[in-house]
């Protein structure tokens, strides 16, 4: 039996990844703001078979939350096998830059909790020596853009986070995968055109699915996006300031 | 929730709707005022324009999919209307329970089962989908909710069973599975030649065999001459080993720009559909024994960029030899023809639906590929046949039946109009109200 606890869990794509999980028979911690939407999710993911669901409250810029949290995921479920992170927002890139407060409260969301849980999460499960913690950051980590490099430059703290902690536990045994998706049609980019590089919680899901479980370090989903990243970073700087991106 | 004007396709039709989008994720959204131009949409699996909305605004029901509760002793299971039936049978048969009725494709939501009160091989013994309909939730654009069953609500209950998504909106719904001991349908298929014959086996099929349905070849005119295949089915006993479901197929992946299935090449494809060797009995997974079409995708794309229309007709029992015999004897007489041709008998349960169209009589559903005026008087010819018939058309299926055809068809109209939600509207419902009588 796993324990999974997933952090943002009303999120599209952490939905998507919680059916697959519930499939197998896991039990499940939800965390997320809005308790009664925990609870339609907690309903559904019985149905699909989860062994247990669970759920608790809390806005993750409530740093002082995390203990309390995850004593209450390993009363409800147990010691956590997963531990899943997907919450997050896109920010108005244009309104940060008039608004320093508004710019430093992205941050807060898109890196600190982040940053903030995963040193509570990387020294238990150093502890227990095993797991795998697995992390949504983003595709917009890999280069700064100036169309939305707040987002970009949170999601790029985590990744370099990740990349540390990674060779940290991975003497423990403990496996931290990094999440890059590109493009993905959820209410975070319900406003924006969908075009053919943009692909569905669902499908998604899958690649998060296998990575979690089977392996992998740093992933992109869809696959392809290694590729167009690899293209972005490598074009030279000088060329790289004077484009729209 | 907001997705801007988005491009919404039926399955048979090429032509896109362009209606602006709504996603709602969760059950305790708020309607868009529109109007009086908003519709669900579930899946668009119906072929014509009753689930889509040109210039209106769309609410894309597939975001809402959550299951509610499933009483596994008891059978009872409620989900989000969004949900699809294959989403259900992946949780369900696992653990011993089946739809209580199935249409032809297992890719339609919840709320589209109810919307069009669909029907399946099991009629004559278990209704239509609104037969197993416990309860559901209706939200109206005035923002009203009201739960509707037989006992609370029941005239919008009535009202919104094969109420073509005009009655608001159902949220979430509640049905009653049946139960089963597994994947494994029994199945036997016997040829026949003659129209009667198919009466007379569908007669003595009808108590011992839960599931009857019969594929015929639309291109031989002569309803004594047929070539026709009895297809008839029960669930497995316990302890049938059910064969794995077959892998599913690639389908087109885009629309080419001509038909794949000329007229050419329908009657062959008739022909070998009869004369393919079949056991005549057999075990088969439920897959493949309900569902043939949806072991490809997109198969509708097979019709090219003019796409098809679908006949689907209920004519009363008495005239149906007649009937469905001068049905087929007109496509026959075109080069048209039907490339899949199913006739059923349906069985003598009273719809519950004020617009529901399956009916005591026989059915004949037929595809039509598009060649233009051809097709559409051919149509009109056979919608003739129906209605000196005393029968019905299928609104799920149609994308050109004349108003007078419809409230013929469905006399209750006029009382489902008081039932209709003033902020609702469909291409379709427009077009069957238009004042050309
Ligand atoms: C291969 C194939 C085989 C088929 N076989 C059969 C068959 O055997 N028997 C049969 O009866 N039908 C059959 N059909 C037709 C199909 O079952 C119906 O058209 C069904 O209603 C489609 O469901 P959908 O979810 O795709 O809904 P859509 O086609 O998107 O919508 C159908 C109607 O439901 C309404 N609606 C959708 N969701 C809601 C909601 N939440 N609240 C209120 N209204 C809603 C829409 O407004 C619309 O009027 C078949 C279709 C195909 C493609
Ligand atoms: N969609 C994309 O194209 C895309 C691309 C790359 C990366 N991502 C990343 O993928 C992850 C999942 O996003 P999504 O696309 O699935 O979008 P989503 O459905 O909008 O989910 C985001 C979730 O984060 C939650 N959240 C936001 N701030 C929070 C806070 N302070 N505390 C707790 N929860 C908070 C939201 O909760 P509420 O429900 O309460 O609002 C929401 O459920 C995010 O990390 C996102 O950055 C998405």
């Amino acid at each position: 039996m796993t324990n999974v606890l997933i952090v943002g869990a009303a999120s599209a794509i952490a939905e998507a990844t919680a059916r697959l999980f519930a499939e197998e028979g896991c039990r499940l911690f939800l965390v997320g703001r809005r308790a009664e939407r925990l609870a339609v999710l907690c309903d559904d993911l019985k149905s699909r078979g989860a062994e247990q669901t669970a759920s608790h409250e809390l806005d993750m810029n409530d740093f002082e939350g995390h203990e309390a949290m995850l004593a209450a995921a390993e009363n409800s479920i147990g010691p956590i096998d997963i531990a899943y992170i997907a919450h997050g927002t896109l920010p108005d890139q244009k309104a940060c830059q008039d608004d320093v407060d508004l710019t430093l409260q992205e941050f807060r969301t898109n890196a600190l909790s982040t940053i903030a849980l995963l040193t509570r999460l990387a020294n238990d499960f150093e502890r227990r020596r095993t797991g795998t913690i697995a992390v949504i950051t983003s595709v917009a980590g890999d280069r700064g853009r100036e169309s939305n490099y707040v987002y970009g430059a949170a999601k790029a703290a985590v990744d370099s986070y990740l990349e540390g902690m990674r060779q940290r536990l991975h003497k423990s045994g403990v496996r931290v995968v990094t999440i890059k998706p590109g493009f993905v049609d959820t209410p975070m980019t319900a406003a924006f055109d969908k075009g053919l590089l943009w692909a569905k919680p669902d499908a998604v899901a899958q690649r998060i699915h296998r990575a979690i479980t089977k392996g992998g370090d740093v992933i992109y989903v869809p696959a392809f996006w290694r590729l167009i990243m690899l293209v972005i970073r490598s074009i030279p700087r000088r060329i790289f300031k004077a484009i729209k991106l | 929730m907001t997705e801007g004007t988005r491009q919404y396709r039926s399955w048979g039709r090429p032509d896109a709707a362009l209606s602006r989008a709504f996603r709602p994720r969760w059950r305790d959204f708020e309607l868009p005022g529109d109007e009086g131009r908003v519709l669900p949409f579930g899946n668009g699996r119906s072929y014509g324009d009753s689930c889509l909305n040109p210039g209106g605004s769309v609410i894309d029901m597939r975001g809402l999919d959550r299951f509610i509760s499933f009483d596994t002793e008891t059978g009872v299971l409620a989900c989000e209307a969004g949900v699809l039936l294959d989403e259900i049978l992946r949780v369900i048969v696992p653990r011993g329970w089946f739809l209580p009725v199935t249409p032809g494709t297992r890719f339609v939501t919840l709320g589209g089962a109810i919307a069009n009160d669909v029907h399946g091989k099991n009629h004559h013994l278990a209704g239509s989908f609104g037969h197993h309909l416990r309860r559901f939730e209706l939200l109206r654009s005035d923002g009203t909710r009201r739960i509707c069953s037989a006992d609370e609500n029941a005239d919008w209950f009535a009202a919104t069973i094969g109420g073509l998504g005009l009655t608001g909106l159902i949220t979430w719904a509640e049905i009653a599975l049946k139960p089963v001991h597994g994947p494994a349908i029994e199945t036997e298929v016997e040829q026949f030649t003659d129209l009667d014959r198919f009466l007379e086996l569908s007669d003595a099929a009808h108590d011992d065999f839960e599931y009857t349905a019969a594929w015929i070849d639309s291109t031989r005119p002569d309803p004594g001459d047929m070539r026709g295949l009895f297809f008839r089915g029960n669930h497995a006993p316990a302890g049938t080993p059910a064969p794995a479901a077959p892998r599913p197929l690639p389908g087109p992946p885009f629309t080419p720009p001509f038909s794949m299935v000329p007229s050419l090449v329908v009657r062959p494809f008739n022909f070998l559909t009869y004369a393919k060797p079949r056991a005549p009995r057999g075990i088969a997974h439920y897959e493949p024994f309900f569902y043939p079409l949806d072991r490809v995708a997109n198969w509708n794309r097979l019709f090219g960029r003019r796409g098809f229309f679908q006949h689907q007709s209920v004519v009363p029992r008495a005239v149906a030899r007649e009937a469905v015999g001068a049905l087929i004897g007109k496509v026959a007489g075109t080069n048209s023809g039907s490339t899949l041709s199913v006739l059923k008998v349906f069985g003598d349960a009273t719809p519950r639906g004020l617009l529901s169209f399956p009916r005591p009589g026989v059915t004949l559903a037929l595809d039509i590929p598009d060649r233009g005026a051809r097709s559409l008087e051919l149509m009109a010819d056979l919608d003739r046949v129906v209605m000196e018939a005393g029968g019905a058309i299928y609104p799920a299926k149609d994308a050109r039946m004349d108003p007078a055809v419809f409230r013929q068809g469905f006399p209750r109209w006029q009382e489902f109009e008081t039932y209709r939600d003033p902020g609702f509207s469909s291409g379709f419902w427009r077009r069957v109200m238009e004042e050309n009588l």
